[in-house]
């Protein structure tokens, strides 16, 4: 039988524990609900917690430590020499042993111990199987039978399930925390690992970016050199033109949004352009690389300019076209959030409109300003898509836009698409690359909330 | 329009009134006009979208005088006084009829440009509402955005008058760098008056100036006002009858969007004419 079943089974149990703990509790005071402690239900869910939670928590340990329990159990029924193996050997054997009980392909002959072995692994995980469903199937019945029995009408049940919602609810948040850590030390041991190959000092300060390494050693083109600054400083440069477009876009929309223009176009156009931000970025990504990189270089030729037909300003004017409604849905809201008195203060000494906005506004809006666009440059430093499909694969060191540059988000997806060994620093420097990204966005997010939590205490 | 349901016609006429005889909302009851008026107001209206919040107006505002005009929440008070200077143009819905006079000229004439007149008609509000900035740009703000400076130590100089006028002086000149937010709650608000007064304004509109203030802090204002009447003319909105017995020389009662009585302050509180404002001075409403 499957662990399926036994959660079905366990949710049915305990919708039956809901349903005898109420009315347990409603037979204790004869129907008066006023003499409980609390409502009918909360005893049912209290019930139901008592006969549920025990058993999922047995079945998750139960299926957390029965593979290496049963693992343990067939390598001592193994001959001896087999026994014996260095433990990469042994990791072979026992994968082959688990193949051979399930079915799969065997990468070795199959003889009579394996065999054995394998029949001995099925039979032992059977049993345990058999034994978690009796097991659990029990834990969840006499805990939901006591908890009913114990039931009394002066029993704080609401107080009890208030606090295991409490709990749920905290632990809910943790595993979106314990999530993000556990990317971050996935990243950091291979890492860890590219940086045993690669000196850390070559990778961050090295001016030349080749990460073919060879396998043979007479391979043609690979010279595996990891010197990460090409990548960032086109990261850099294609960041700078998006931030070029955006922000003054971005922010005179915003301007215009909230302070010029009626209500009705309002309605109108804000989610007009909101729906820049619903665009996937594939989308972009050739709009980019059809219309926009074409259109450059012809304009350049025009004017006598070479523009290489895969430019950093492609991608770059692109990508700050996405990021418009970025800046300027984030600078509305602080520009709205400047309260109307110090308009009026302003209009009230004469101001102008624009001079209003110029020199009490902006001013007064700018921490939350700078705060969205800081956002807005990590939203565009992580920026994937735009930049695989306009921007280039060469890892060219240049300042200008009109040559093809790669990003770090792009040489991650180079180095990491199709079949990969994870031993070569190859692979290993998409782990490294990927680590001081996030390093990068997660300190500008880091000053941006600041700045933006600053200036929201101002007017509060 | 009989919003007092004893409303008796006729009585309105009768000028020799005894105190609080009057009931008709029909007319204002009292003297609208002066002998040298600064502003002059005829038959202002004034709808908020379809509800109108003012109701047939008429009022002169007298040269160097104050003027308060008081009146239970919601009796257009406020909305009358924003008229003076047309801060009501900054809501979509307002709108404004009659005619509104400043020394002869139309301020609603189609024509007219409201940026010298709010900067000859200066305001300030209920809250305090300095400019995150320093307590020097937020009084240079409005002399350099009309040009009213001919170099620094000109904007020096009209900084520390409209300080000094504002009697506030004394207690920032070492710190004018300072951001205007980081003052009191009464020293911000002196802070506004006096940026008020740095562009030089003939009418000074104050908005329950005092309202978010502390009693110390208000009484510092009310002097203020008093000091300022010899250069300026004052329209105040307040809540408190005893500061408008204070601080004003006439005294305008508004119910519902009506100008119900106005008159001499000392008149006003000692013997009202009309019913409704006997009833609010003495407590009875409001």
């Amino acid at each position: 039988m499957h662990t399926s079943t036994l959660i079905i089974l366990l949710l049915g149990l305990m919708s039956l524990a809901y349903y005898f703990g109420r009315k347990r509790s409603l037979s204790l005071v004869g129907g008066k609900v006023r003499d409980l402690h609390s409502l009918p239900s909360y005893y049912g869910m209290q019930t139901a917690m008592w006969c549920g939670i025990p058993a999922l928590i047995l079945l998750a340990f139960w299926l957390s430590f029965e593979e290496s329990v049963v693992t343990g159990m067939v390598v001592e029924s193994l001959p001896q020499e087999v026994q014996n193996l260095p433990p990469e050997r042994l990791d072979l054997v026992l994968n082959d042993v688990r193949n051979l009980s399930q079915g799969d392909i065997v990468s070795s002959t199959v003889d009579q111990t394996m065999q054995q072995a394998a029949d001995h692994y099925t039979s032992l995980m059977s049993i345990s199987h058999m034994a978690l469903f009796v097991v659990a199937l029990s834990v969840a019945i006499l805990a939901g039978l006591w908890a009913q029995r114990t039931i009394t009408r002066e029993q704080r049940a609401r107080n009890r399930v208030e606090k295991a919602i409490n709990f749920f609810l905290l632990s809910s948040s943790t595993l979106a925390i314990f999530t993000t850590v556990g990317i971050v030390l996935s990243v950091l041991f291979e890492s860890v690992r590219f940086f045993q190959q690669i000196p850390v000092t070559e990778f961050l300060f090295g001016l030349e970016w080749s990460p073919q390494t060879a396998i043979r050693p007479d391979q043609v083109g690979s010279s595996g050199v990891f010197g990460s600054v090409p990548l960032f400083a086109g990261t850099m440069l294609i960041t700078l033109i998006a931030m070029i477009v955006a922000v003054p876009i971005g922010l005179m929309s915003a301007i215009y949004m909230a302070e010029y223009a009626s209500k009705h176009f309002r309605t109108l156009a804000k989610p007009v352009l909101e729906v820049l931000a619903g665009i996937p970025t594939v989308v972009y990504g050739f709009f980019a690389a059809l219309t926009v990189a074409p259109f450059f270089r012809d304009l350049g030729t025009d004017i006598g300019l070479t523009v290489s037909s895969e430019s950093a300003l492609a991608a770059g004017v692109v990508m700050g076209i996405m990021i418009i409604p970025f800046v300027s849905s984030l600078s509305d809201d602080v520009i709205n959030a400047v309260p109307q008195a110090m308009r009026d203060g302003s209009y009230g000494l004469g101001a102008t409109r624009s001079e209003t906005i110029r020199n009490v506004i902006i001013p007064a809006a700018l921490p939350g300003i700078v705060g969205g666009v800081l956002l807005a440059v990590s939203r565009a430093i992580g920026e994937t898509m735009i930049v695989v499909m306009a921007a280039g694969l060469s890892a060219n060191l240049t300042a200008n836009p009109l040559e093809a540059v790669t990003t770090v988000t792009v040489q991650i997806v180079t180095l990491l698409v199709g079949d990969q060994e994870f031993d070569s620093a190859k692979t290993l420097a998409a782990f490294a690359l990927a680590l001081v990204l996030f390093v990068i966005t997660l300190a500008l997010n880091m000053i941006a909330l600041h700045i933006v939590r600053k200036y929201r205490e101002q007017y509060e | 329009m009989n919003e007092t349901s004893a409303a008796t016609p006729g009585l309105a006429e009768e000028t020799e009134a005894a105190a609080g005889t009057v009931q008709s909302t029909d007319a204002t009851v009292g003297e609208i006009y002066v002998d040298d008026p600064r502003m002059t107001c005829r038959n202002v209206n004034v709808y908020y979208g379809e509800k109108q919040a003012i109701f047939d107006v008429s009022l002169d505002i007298g040269k160097n005088q104050v003027i308060s005009m008081i009146g239970p929440s919601g009796c257009g008070k406020s909305t009358f006084l924003r008229c003076l200077n047309r801060m009501n143009d900054t809501i979509d819905v307002c709108r404004v009829t009659g005619q509104i006079k400043m020394d002869e000229q139309d301020i609603y004439d189609g024509g007219l440009d409201v940026v010298p007149l709010r900067a000859s008609v200066g305001m300030v509000f209920q809250k305090p509402n300095p400019f995150p900035k320093s307590i020097y740009d937020n009084i240079a703000y409005g002399p350099k955005i009309h040009g009213l400076s001919d170099n620094k130590e000109h904007l020096d100089s009209i900084v520390e008058s409209s300080l000094q006028r504002a009697g506030l002086w004394e207690e920032v000149k070492d710190r004018l760098d300072q951001p205007g937010t980081g003052l009191s709650g009464g020293q911000q608000q002196r802070l506004c008056i006096a940026r008020a007064i740095a562009v030089s304004p003939e009418v000074i509109l104050m908005d329950e100036p005092c309202s978010a203030l502390d009693p110390i802090a208000t009484a510092k204002i009310e002097e203020l006002i008093d000091e300022l009447r010899e250069n300026f003319t004052i329209a105040i909105v307040t809540h408190s009858m005893q500061q408008a017995a204070r601080v004003s020389q006439r005294t305008a009662y508004f119910h519902l969007g009506k100008l119900i009585e106005v008159g001499e302050t000392d008149q006003i509180f000692t013997s009202p004419r009309h019913k409704l404002t006997e009833d609010y001075i003495t407590g009875r409403f409001g």
